[in-house]
């Protein structure tokens, strides 16, 4: 930890008596709590995601990737055995790798050509016994002991995670056997075919993302489109599932031909009658998964959402750059043994997310109006009461905040905050 | 007296009209964009268009997905009318500039291949500056239709891989 000021014990830093049912203004807007969040969570004990596996199909592939706000490099070894290293170059701190992707046998910087296997091992030097008996480095210079950093790796079902920490669980221990579960209906053992990526960035607190996707109230009123259309409706069935800590979460739903109630459609606004589809297909659900929904969204603790959106499937990325920042990178995939129809299909229900999505444009306005509201009205908190007959945690009703208040359970002991 | 025009003027004025024709069809498009009137915006296409806005990385790579991705004009009309009629978003101004336009000579089946430059500059009300939302090379497909031209294809490039939040009106 550094020297600046700790949240702990700062009564600027007390938490609101009403406990989780309140979240207070700093959790998102102070530097000090994000500098904590980036050692505890990001550095901490955590599998970040990192990669699709498909990303790197050939010894020597690599892509740039983060951990938090930390740039890392994911590469596959001649071995086949993929690794994750800082993309800080061991000498004078160069991030030396600047392609999104590539394929190479060795990662040299290029300010002084220090060169890396891809584990991160410094392999050369230039000028390491300097030139006619003068200069270079020390005799006593340990190679071994300057690689870059090195990251833990874990691969599950092609999807690339790492950590810095040494101990940790497997990743089946780390997600909880329901949200495992979850997990493994989208990755269902298909490999995976990558068809590209969606990058933004975003002006509101990482965590506000994983709120959005914990708070399946919102869903039915923010969204005209998906409920104008049927797609989802206050009264679908429907599951908010937590893990056990509360950190994980999949929001899951199941699409319904049913008509909307009077009742429920008088309290969305969003809900217009009567409106039709010129191309009505885009949003046709094949069903194609073991699973009684036709839409999870998985909050993967801490930077990751997997995507199961009927038949458009993406992973997204969470890199945050501060407080009041972060960076979207979305991996778009289907699987292998899709045929052009199949692919078309999930390209065109594609316009559904992603930052010019029916629905992910709004995500991105919502959130960046929350850290607006915050940032100019500051010192506030936030109201998180919904579903009182649930603590916190799972709840199988949409109009519910309880896996948000699950989350801050979670968050507060982490954060010893 | 003034020699008759050869084969050679002839094809140069024909291409100057069709560039300037495309030039004008662009000015067009930007100002129904810039006036967010999608609905006129939809009649630029032709039935079967295809329009889609990616990222460089996605097109030098040949990866399909798109940020919006319309298979023909049904999907292009269900854009506008989303975007009109459901879409929450802060209300912004938006200023398409296209430039650097290089048209190719029109084919037997009246098709003409084109490129052009565009950038598309953001106003939010908050701000005082005019962010640049866009940067990127529309490769086109234009028809020649009864109704004068149409866009058959328009593929939008992007450049600035990190899209400023969200994307909200078509490029």
């Amino acid at each position: 930890m550094n020297d600046g000021p700790t949240p702990l014990g700062d009564p600027r830093y007390l938490w609101p008596a009403e406990g989780l049912k309140r979240v207070p203004d700093w959790v998102y807007t102070d530097d000090a709590v994000y500098q904590r969040e980036v050692e505890r969570i990001f550095h901490g004990r955590t599998w970040n995601y990192v990669a699709l596996e498909a990303e790197l199909p050939n010894p020597g592939d690599f892509i740039r990737s983060n951990v938090g706000p930390t740039p890392v490099v994911v590469a596959r070894g001649q071995d086949g055995a993929i690794h994750v290293v800082e993309n800080r170059c061991a000498h004078r701190a160069a991030e030396f790798c600047r392609e999104l992707a590539g394929n190479t046998r060795e990662f040299v910087c290029p300010y002084h050509q220090w060169t890396y296997e891809l584990n991160g091992t410094l392999r050369a030097v230039p000028f390491r016994r300097g030139v006619g008996g003068k200069g270079g480095m020390p005799t006593d210079f340990d190679m071994s002991s300057h690689g870059l950093t090195r990251l833990h790796v874990t691969t599950h079902r092609g999807v690339v995670f790492a950590s810095y920490a040494a101990d940790m669980e497997s990743l089946a221990g780390y997600l909880g056997p329901e949200i495992l579960r979850e997990f493994n209906a989208t990755f269902d053992g298909r490999r995976l075919t990558i068809l590209g990526h969606y990058r933004h960035s975003l002006p509101g607190n990482w965590k506000l993302y994983h709120e959005n996707l914990k708070d399946p109230y919102h869903a039915t009123l923010l969204h005209t489109f998906l409920v104008t259309f049927g797609l989802l409706v206050a009264g679908n069935k429907s599951l908010m599932l937590t893990d056990a800590t509360g950190r994980h979460g999949v929001m899951a739903s199941a699409k319904s031909d049913a008509k909307v109630a009077a009742d429920v459609r008088g309290e969305m606004r969003a809900y217009k009658e009567g409106m039709t589809l010129a191309e009505p297909r885009f949003m046709d659900f094949i069903d194609e998964f073991d699973s009684p929904w036709s839409v999870t969204m998985a909050t993967i603790w801490p930077n990751l959402i997997v995507q199961r959106e009927m038949n458009t499937l993406g992973i997204r990325q969470i890199v945050p750059t501060g407080p009041h920042e972060f960076i979207m990178k979305w991996t778009m995939f289907g699987f292998e043994g899709d045929d052009d129809a199949m692919t078309r299909h999930r390209l065109r229900q594609g316009n559904l997310m992603g930052p010019a999505g029916f629905l992910g444009l709004e995500d991105n306005e919502a959130i960046k109006f929350v850290q607006d509201g915050m940032q100019r009205v500051p010192d506030g908190e936030h109201v998180v009461e919904l579903d009182p007959q649930t603590a916190y945690g799972t709840s199988d009703t949409l109009i519910s905040e309880a896996a948000i208040r699950g989350m801050y359970r979670y968050w507060r002991e982490v954060m010893d905050l | 007296m003034l020699d008759a025009p050869t084969q050679t003027t002839d094809s140069r004025i024909a291409a100057l009209l069709l560039h300037h024709e495309i030039d004008q069809f662009n000015a067009r498009y930007a100002a129904a964009l810039d006036a967010q009137r999608l609905t006129e915006w939809t009649e630029m296409f032709t039935e079967d268009a295809f329009y889609l806005v990616t990222s460089r990385e996605n097109a030098d790579r040949n990866l399909p997905v798109g940020l919006i991705y319309c298979e023909g004009s049904g999907m292009i009309r269900d854009r506008a009318v989303a975007l009109d009629k459901t879409a929450m978003f802060a209300p912004r101004y938006l200023r398409h500039i296209i430039g650097n336009l290089v048209v190719n000579a029109e084919d037997a089946n009246g098709d003409i291949r084109a490129q052009a430059n565009y950038v598309v500059l953001q106003v939010l009300f908050d701000r005082p500056d005019a962010t640049l939302h866009q940067v990127g090379v529309y490769h086109d497909v234009f028809h020649r239709t009864a109704t004068g031209l149409k866009l058959r294809e328009r593929r939008c490039i992007y450049d600035n891989l990190l899209v400023p939040n969200a994307l909200c009106i078509p490029v």
